[in-house]
Formats: structure tokens, C-alpha cells, sequence
């Protein structure tokens, strides 16, 4: 009878094939490319090429994506407290830009912001430019935007405010997930000791649910810099375009695609390692 | 009773309903200053919302409710003045789990009352004091025990300094032991002289600090008395019925 509350295998080690069958090939595969395709670089002139070739991507690609996840975050909050709001018109043009934005593929959203939406505004600007210009005390501000014109906003800020703006909806979803999963205790609570609505989210719900959305916050930079490739489409010297550009330069196709793959990756998989140790801090924590 | 002047909380026949539920119909009673008003009754009678209404936590959809001389359902009414008032201990004690103890006590202080932080501090101290645990001002509410926790909500609304306290069945998620700790805080409370509205089965507080009993049953009040008469000699037989249950 004692043996059976025992459990199969334990103090014992497991058989090696079963031992072998756990261990992470994938990780290794990955990790054995990785260093073929740094021993590559390091050592083969046709990769050193492609490699200094595209690396200056690298920072376009970054500083895209940072700037644009900055923005998709300030917009997703705005949207997101629209999305749980009481207020009939709030809560419905939330919905609708959220609705409309994740119902259309990232490439025509970046394509619409860089050609419609960034125009429109840049001359909704100049319109209040115009009509600043004519009073009198504002006319210096009101030059200044009379001034702004489509030439000074380069591609890159274009793919930047299309890009936020999709991300914006996506954002705004992961934000409402967080302030929904808060129990409806702490608004109460919150509101019964006489602070209004905007004070009970800004000290007690948002706090609470950021910290149950990073997780998934970080998931949606990573999905960020993959889709900041589809910028290449506005010829916005990124990684993605600068590998194409190679390939049609070079023609070696293996070497170009390969530097870019490699150069994605191991930003990819960097960032999810830090998300991983930051889900693993918070279940900790709970 | 209901334009007594000396009323501090004034209910004139509230209705409320949540879908076909009738939660409350046609409500009427009047709490005196420095009154301990105990709510008792079956479970769906009605007790927790008429309490959630008096601050508003329930809109209700008919009838009038005046909290020290402002009707709290009127239209031009800034809810949050009365709130914070009124001060309200719920049964999930509902502490803020992301800020220490000493800092759930000030928080309210800071942004309500905007008091200065020294001086919200040290009244947050001095009611950690009150309520027996001084020594927890930098826990985490998860650190604290059911009745610790709910001793730092009491805390945190009496910092508020509420003319009036509203008790939501402030021991019914405790374990036994820890019951006692918090009627303690809240005898002492009654015995200070706030007016209190507790809706609770504890006879123990009862006995110690009732000043007059609410038994509700369907949305409405059947009976009330001081606790002498209201247990000796109930008139009502719902309410020996439902006494027979809970004695």
C-alpha cells in the first residue's frame, strides 16, 4: 500500500529518451541559427555586406516603433476609458474607431494614415492657422501653423501615425480588459469616500489594471515592431526596406532575407523574454 | 417623524427596482443625529440597497432622500459633497490592495479634502490608532487578516470625518474569531455619539449600541422599535418568524 501513494518515478531520474524528448530543440535550433548567422556575418563578405547594408535599418526601425507604440499607448487610454464609459457619445465613438480600425488589415491603415489622414490634419492646421492669424494677441502661433506644410512631415512620421493608429485600437481593448477585470468594489469604494469619476480611475482603478496589463501590453510591442515592416511600403528606410532594396541590388536573396530574419528575431525574442520575467514577477506577486 | 428637525438622514417613501426585482417599495424612516439605527431582515429584503441609496451608490427611481439638509436626488446635488460625508464600510471591506494601509487612509484626505500630507498622515495615524493597529501603517491590505482589513476601512472613512456612518454587513465575510475585533471598533464608534445606519445580524452590537430596530422583509419596513420592545414583544408576525430563525 505504500508504494502506491508513492508516484511513478519520483526520487528516480526519468528514462534519458523521455529526459531528451523534454528539452527545448526549438530554443536550441534558434539558438544554433543565431550563431551560424553571426559566425556568417562575422566571417563571410557576402553577409558582412548585407549586414552593413541593412543595419541601419535597425534604428529606423526601433525609433518607429517606439514612437509609435508611445503614441498607441496615449491613444489606446483615451479610447479605452471611452470604451467603458457611461457617456453615450464617448463610449460610442470609442467603439466606432475601435470597431472600424481592427475590422481593416495594418497595411491599409498605415496607407490611409500617410495619405489621407496626416494630409487632412496637416490642413485642418492650416485652416486654424489661418483663422488664429486673424486675432490679434494668437497671430504668432497662428503663423506658425499657417506654416506647417505636407513637405515637412517625412514618410517616417506618416508610417508613425499610421501605425499608432491602428495600434491605438488594439490598445485600447487591452486597456478596457484591465479596467473591467478591476472589481467593481474599488470604484465604489473609491467614489464613496467622495472622489468623482476621473480621480477614483486616475488613483485607484488605473493603477490596479496597468499593472494587470503589461503582459499583454508587451505582447503588443512585439506584434508592433514585426508590423512596423509593413512601413517598407512607403519606402521608409527600415530594416525590411533596406533588405529588399539589397536583394534587388544584390540579388542574393538567401543572404538579404536571412540578415533581416536574424535582425528581427533577436529583438523579438529579447522583448519576450523581458515580458515573460514580468508575468512571471506578477503571478508571483498575486 | 419625517420633518423632524432633528433629522440628520430624512427617507420619504423610496422606490427601487432592479429589472422586475423590487428592491425597495416605498420606503419611509428618519435617523436622528447621533442615532444607532440597526437594519435587520431576511436576505433580498432590501437593507444593503436602501443603504447604497442614502449615498447614492443606488439611484432610486421615486421618492426623496435629504442627507443633513441636502437632498441627495436632486439634480443640482454634487454627489461627492455628500459622499464624502457619509462615510460607508462594505461587507468585501473593498481596501486598495495596490497602496499601503497608511496610504489607503490618506488618499481620500488628499484628494477630497486636500489636506496637506503631514497632516493627512497623521490623521491617518491617529485613526489606525483608533480602530487598534497602529503598528500595520505600512502593510499591504493582503497582509492583513479579514478583521484587520476591515478595521482599516473603518479607519479610512472616519479620517474623512462623515457626519454619518453606513455599516453594509461589515462582519458577514469574517471568520468568527475576527467578528468581535470589529464590532469593538464599531461599539466604541456608537458610544462616541456618530450616527450610525449598520445593517447586520450581530445581536452582540445590537445589545451593546442599538438605539432603535429596522426589521425589513419584500422592500419594505415592517416593523421597528428599540431593541427592548422590538425582541420582547414583536407585533408583527413576519418578524417573530424571522427572529425565531436567527436567535
Amino acid at each position: 500500500m505504500t508504494t502506491a501513494t508513492k508516484k511513478i518515478g519520483e526520487g528516480r531520474l526519468l528514462p534519458l529518451t523521455s529526459r531528451l524528448e523534454k528539452l527545448p530543440w526549438w530554443a536550441l535550433l534558434i539558438a544554433l541559427a543565431a550563431v551560424l548567422i553571426v559566425f556568417s556575418i562575422l566571417t563571410s563578405p557576402v553577409y558582412q555586406d548585407a549586414f552593413n547594408f541593412i543595419r541601419e535599418g535597425i534604428i529606423t526601425t526601433i525609433r518607429v516603433t517606439v514612437i509609435a507604440y508611445g503614441l498607441s499607448l496615449i491613444g489606446g487610454l483615451i479610447v479605452g476609458l471611452g470604451r467603458v464609459s457611461k457617456n453615450v457619445i464617448f463610449y460610442n465613438l470609442a467603439t466606432f474607431y475601435v470597431e472600424i480600425v481592427r475590422g481593416i488589415p495594418m497595411l491599409v491603415i498605415i496607407l490611409y494614415g500617410a495619405f489621407v489622414v496626416v494630409p487632412i490634419a496637416l490642413e485642418l492646421i492650416n485652416g486654424i492657422g489661418n483663422w488664429l492669424a486673424g486675432i490679434g494677441p494668437l497671430a504668432g502661433l497662428g503663423r506658425i501653423f499657417q506654416q506647417i506644410n505636407i513637405q515637412q512631415v517625412d514618410m517616417s512620421g506618416r508610417a508613425i501615425a499610421g501605425l499608432s493608429m491602428g495600434y491605438a485600437a488594439f490598445e485600447a481593448e487591452v486597456f478596457r480588459a484591465g479596467i473591467i477585470s478591476i472589481e467593481k468594489g474599488q470604484m465604489e469604494a473609491a467614489r464613496s469616500l467622495g472622489m468623482n469619476y476621473f480621480q477614483a480611475m486616475r488613483y485607484v482603478i488605473l493603477p490596479q489594471a496597468l499593472r494587470r496589463v503589461l503582459p499583454p501590453l508587451g505582447n503588443d510591442l512585439i506584434a508592433m515592431l514585426k508590423d512596423s515592416s509593413l512601413i517598407s511600403v512607403l519606402a521608409v528606410r527600415d530594416i525590411t526596406q533596406l533588405g529588399k532594396l539589397y536583394r534587388a541590388r544584390s540579388f542574393r536573396s538567401f543572404e538579404a532575407y536571412n540578415t533581416m530574419a536574424f535582425l528581427y528575431l533577436s529583438m523579438t525574442l529579447s522583448l519576450s523574454m523581458v515580458v515573460k520575467f514580468l508575468e512571471r514577477k506578477m503571478s508571483r506577486e498575486r | 417623524m419625517s420633518d423632524n428637525p432633528e433629522g440628520i438622514i430624512q427617507i420619504n417613501n423610496v422606490f427601487k427596482s432592479f429589472g422586475k426585482i423590487k428592491a425597495l417599495q416605498g420606503v419611509s424612516t428618519t435617523v436622528r443625529r447621533g442615532e444607532v439605527l440597526v437594519i435587520i431582515g431576511p436576505s433580498g429584503s432590501g437593507k444593503s440597497t436602501l443603504l447604497r441609496c442614502i449615498n447614492m451608490l443606488e439611484h432610486p427611481d421615486s421618492g426623496n432622500i435629504i442627507v443633513d439638509g441636502i437632498s441627495v436626488m436632486h439634480k443640482s446635488t454634487d454627489i461627492n459633497i455628500v459622499r464624502a460625508e457619509v462615510g460607508i464600510v462594505f461587507q468585501q471591506f473593498n481596501l486598495f490592495p495596490h497602496l499601503t494601509v497608511l496610504e489607503n487612509i490618506m488618499l481620500a484626505q488628499r484628494i477630497v479634502r486636500k489636506r496637506p500630507r503631514d497632516e493627512s498622515k497623521m490623521i491617518a495615524e491617529q485613526q489606525l490608532k483608533y480602530v487598534g493597529i497602529p503598528e500595520k501603517a505600512e502593510a499591504f491590505p493582503h497582509e492583513l487578516s479579514g478583521g484587520q482589513q476591515q478595521r482599516v476601512a473603518i479607519a479610512r472613512s472616519l479620517a474623512m470625518n462623515p457626519k454619518i456612518m453606513l455599516f453594509d454587513e461589515p462582519t458577514s465575510a469574517l471568520d468568527p474569531e475576527m467578528i468581535k475585533e470589529v464590532l469593538d471598533v464599531m461599539v466604541s464608534l456608537a458610544k462616541g455619539g456618530m450616527t450610525m445606519m449598520v445593517v447586520s445580524h450581530e445581536m452582540g452590537f445590537v445589545r451593546a449600541a442599538a438605539h432603535r430596530i429596522l426589521f425589513m422583509d419584500q422592500g419594505r419596513i415592517i416593523e421597528e422599535g428599540t431593541p427592548e420592545e422590538f425582541f420582547e414583544n414583536p407585533r408583527e408576525e413576519r418578524t417573530r418568524a424571522f427572529l425565531s430563525k436567527i436567535l
